[in-house]
């Protein structure tokens, strides 16, 4: 056994509903080491991070902490033993102290068992020295900014004097002195003996503080590499690798005139145009105002500045069923919290946008009618249920998604805008899902296709824009567009983010 | 629901769906229906009791039965639409006090009964617009905006009436609920044409049957477009309305504007919804099932008072048959969920 090791994974492996997140991972994590895993949105970073906390349990393979092996039945019994989670959604109790919030359920006690407030203080001033803060120990955390917030996040993993810190993302709400502060921190610790494993999307960070790097691509690990080794384009490279196939099929006609564009009134950071049978492509991170943007265009989150031009009509919708009226429809990125009636049959699901096209004159509806649509799209969405009376739940999430579509292309629209359309769904759903997108913009449907995937944004769209910081930051054709463009511009690394056409 | 996903992911032997008619028998697929195994509950009781009692198969026993049991129907047909939506109203009971004070007072000052009558179904209106618009506009949850109101509704009453009872109302206002056509009073006609309307509606028209998706996912249906605050607002007014002509009703058939009258209607008609198959966590629930669960709640009363059991089992027996309800349709879901 390997004196130096602090952490060992043989063969993780973790599997959900339709697909494997984690295929197989091996590496091991050394003494005093920051060790970087990276790899595109869906790679099963997290979901590894989650395994490694004890938050999740792998189906198969082993965990050897200090050459010992290990099985952590929850994250309090990983905690026990000195791994320590910073997870990407803040867990802070906004109702609290910063105080308790740190030394949640373990506060200094006197003997009477009540807590002794001021060793409660002091200890929770000396952990905020750490990173130059100067905020009372008593104050309520729903009064912090975000990026405190964050902070105090770690401050909670790091009193707990872990062997081993996790950090998801630790960085996304930090201005650039707190991520100065930030690792200055996890290098002190660092030369302490403590080893890191640090996630994150912006590569600059990866070179500045990570000793190693561990890629992953698809739930299985690529490789693990010297980080000293590397390059930003060598680690692109290796993060996006698999070649295109043919599963994104190939445009026929060409896409034909502009017929719908948005933009804010005295605003156009995030003006767009499509054509009709287009499809553009949307980039950027998690939380770069893509869903918004595509919320604010349908009246999900209404912008009394947002202009909506279809065919000429100048249109602000404050409604969705505004635009749904209007042909201009939304798949929501999250299926089961805002897509579909979960409890509700396939039919009933269906039919949900459409329904008043399924009533007579008196406002009734036929059931006959709703059912043989139903079946119809069960065909043509190839929808795989044993009867369209089930109810959704009981499907994988690849039919749940065609039954989204199935909902949505129901309402024959004019302008789609699909937030995610293949998250969580296997390789086989995919490549239909992008059948039909195909074959729906071939029929003159203007797609806008948001998507964290680089591979099925390059396999899909006609044209490519960027975002980031809630702004458009790039656009491309087609032909112009690579995954390193991409992935610089939307984690707006060097000059080249400026890169491509003029916006 | 590991096992819930094994038969979606079974590969399909015929493209046609057929609802799987024959694969399962009829009993079992009858008894996914809620309606039916109330109703089986229902005719089983009735033929015991026929035996038990030589009065309770009368005209007159069902009469008086279907009588006590109209006005709290009339009132179900709203919550059940409520529930359905994922609302929920405590202050039904006191609404229909409240609107059979109203009424008898405007009679008393020399109102014509018609206008009376508009008048105290416009503050049911009123009452449920309010419940409504703090609900779906401001966003307080139902059970404190609605408990609050049932307090001020009652306290309401008690200050215009001093606290006493409004009696002395002419036959011409009486008659609405003392009357009968055909030989059955009134109310039961009221009702039960009321509970056919309101079940087809809410199962046939599509401006009903949109709160079965908002009972099911609130935001997937704004995002499906559908007008939800506004569905919101018109559900807990058309409560409203119905706890109103409810509460004028009752106030015609006794003679009498009671201030106490309702008190614990809304417990009695939300176990009656329950019973029926709505939950409390919206979505389901139809307006016959609660007809029906407010039926067997009326036989069951029914049956103590001719059995001769003291009048002080009724609350005893009433709840633990909302417990038994809900515990048959738990376990039954989830064996239906294992399947």
């Amino acid at each position: 056994m390997d004196e130096s090791n602090m952490l060992e994974l043989r063969g993780i492996t973790k599997e959900f509903p339709g697909v494997r997140a984690i295929d197989d991972v091996s590496f091991e994590l050394r003494r005093a080491e920051v060790h970087a895993v990276v790899g595109e949105n869906g790679a099963g970073k997290s979901t590894l991070m989650n395994i490694v906390g004890g938050v999740l349990q792998p189906d198969a393979g082993e965990i050897l902490l200090e050459g010992n092996p290990v099985q952590f039945a929850n994250a309090a019994a990983a905690g026990r033993r000195g791994i320590g989670v910073v997870f990407q959604e803040l867990s802070l109790v906004p109702e609290l102290s910063i105080a308790e919030n740190i030394f949640f359920n373990r506060q200094p006690v006197n003997s009477l068992g009540f807590v002794t407030t001021a060793r409660l203080y002091a200890q929770t001033k000396e952990l905020l020295s750490l990173f130059n803060l100067s905020l009372k120990p008593a104050r309520l955390v729903k009064d912090l900014s975000m990026g405190n917030r964050q902070l105090i996040e770690v401050l909670k993993a790091v009193s707990l004097k872990p062997k081993i810190l996790i950090l998801d993302e630790p960085t996304s709400s930090l201005g650039a002195a707190e991520k100065d502060l930030l690792f200055a921190n996890i290098r002190r610790m660092k030369s302490e003996g403590v080893s890191f494993l640090y996630i994150s999307h912006h590569l600059p960070e990866i070179f500045q503080i990570s000793d190693r790097v561990t890629v992953l691509r698809d739930g299985k690990r690529v490789g693990t590499f010297q980080t000293s080794e590397l390059n930003k384009e060598s680690l692109v490279k290796r993060m996006v690798g698999r070649e295109l196939t043919n599963m994104y099929g190939q445009r026929r006609r060409p896409p034909g005139e502009v017929c719908f564009w948005y933009d804010r009134l005295n605003d156009q950071s995030v003006a767009l145009e499509l054509r009709s049978g287009e499809i553009l492509g949307v980039a950027g991170l998690i939380g770069s105002g893509r869903s918004e943007l595509a919320q604010e265009i349908v009246g999900i989150i209404p912008n009394s500045a947002g202009r909506v031009y279809l065919d000429g009509q100048k249109f602000s919708f404050r409604h969705p069923a505004e635009a749904i009226q209007r042909g201009i429809v939304y798949l929501t990125e999250d299926r089961k919290d805002s897509g579909l009636y979960l409890s509700m049959s396939v039919q009933e699901n269906c039919v949900a946008p459409t329904l008043a096209t399924f009533a007579n004159s008196f406002g009734f509806l036929s059931d006959r009618k709703i059912a043989s649509t139903a079946v119809a799209a069960k065909r043509r969405f190839n929808i795989s249920t044993p009867s369209v009376r089930k109810p959704v739940s009981q499907l994988s999430g690849g039919n749940q998604q065609k039954v989204l579509l199935a909902m949505w292309i129901g309402a024959k629209p004019r302008v789609l805008i699909v937030d995610e359309p293949t998250r969580g769904v296997d390789v086989g759903a995919k490549s239909e899902i992008y059948r039909l997108l195909r074959d729906l913009a071939e029929g003159g449907v203007a797609i806008l296709m948001i998507s964290s995937e680089l591979q099925e944004i390059l396999g899909m769209s006609d044209r490519v824009i960027v975002f980031r910081d809630g702004r458009k930051v790039a656009e491309y054709d087609r032909e112009q567009a690579t995954e390193e463009s991409l992935i610089l511009a939307a984690t707006g690394v060097g000059p080249t983010a400026i890169q491509g056409r003029a916006t | 629901m590991k096992g819930g996903l094994e038969p979606a992911v079974q590969p399909e032997k015929s493209s046609e769906d057929r609802p799987q008619a024959g694969s399962r028998p009829l009993i079992a697929r009858l008894t996914d229906f809620r309606e039916f195994m109330i109703l089986a509950i229902i005719i089983f009781g009735c033929a015991l009791m026929s035996f038990a009692s030589p009065i309770f198969m009368t005209f007159g026993n069902w009469s008086a039965l279907l009588l006590q049991v109209s006005v709290e129907c009339i009132v179900a047909i709203g919550m059940t639409i409520l529930l359905v939506s994922g609302g929920f109203d405590l202050s039904v009971g006191s609404t229909f006090a409240l609107a059979g004070v109203i009424t008898a007072m405007s009679i008393s000052s020399g109102v014509p009964v018609f206008f009376a009558l508009i008048f105290g179904l416009a503050i049911g209106v009123l009452v449920g617009l309010a419940n409504g618009l703090i609900i779906a506009k401001i966003g307080i949850n139902p059970f404190v905006t609605t408990l609050a109101m049932m307090s001020i509704l009652r306290g309401t009453l008690l200050v215009i009436t001093g606290g006493r009872n409004i009696s002395g109302l002419p036959a011409s206002f009486k008659v609405i609920g003392q009357g009968n056509f055909l030989t059955v009073q009134n109310p039961i006609w009221i009702a039960l044409i009321l509970v056919l309307i309101g079940d087809i509606l809410l199962r046939k028209s599509r401006f009903f049957r949109q709160n079965y998706y908002l009972g099911g996912n609130e935001r997937a249906a704004f995002l499906s477009g559908i007008r939800v605050e506004r569905l919101k607002v018109f559900n807990y007014a058309l409560t409203g309305l119905l706890a109103a002509l409810a509460g004028i009703i009752m106030t015609a058939r006794l003679g009498t504007a009671s201030v106490t009258a309702g008190t614990g209607l809304e417990l009695a008609v939300i176990s009656a919804v329950i019973i029926g198959g709505a939950s409390l966590k919206g979505g389901e629930g139809t307006v016959l099932g609660s007809f029906l669960g407010s039926l067997l709640m009326g036989i069951l009363v029914g049956a103590l008072t001719l059995l001769g059991v003291d009048v002080y089992w009724n609350t005893l027996v009433i709840g633990s048959t909302l417990l038994i309800a809900v515990l048959i349709d738990n376990l039954g879901r989830r064996r239906r969920s294992l399947q």
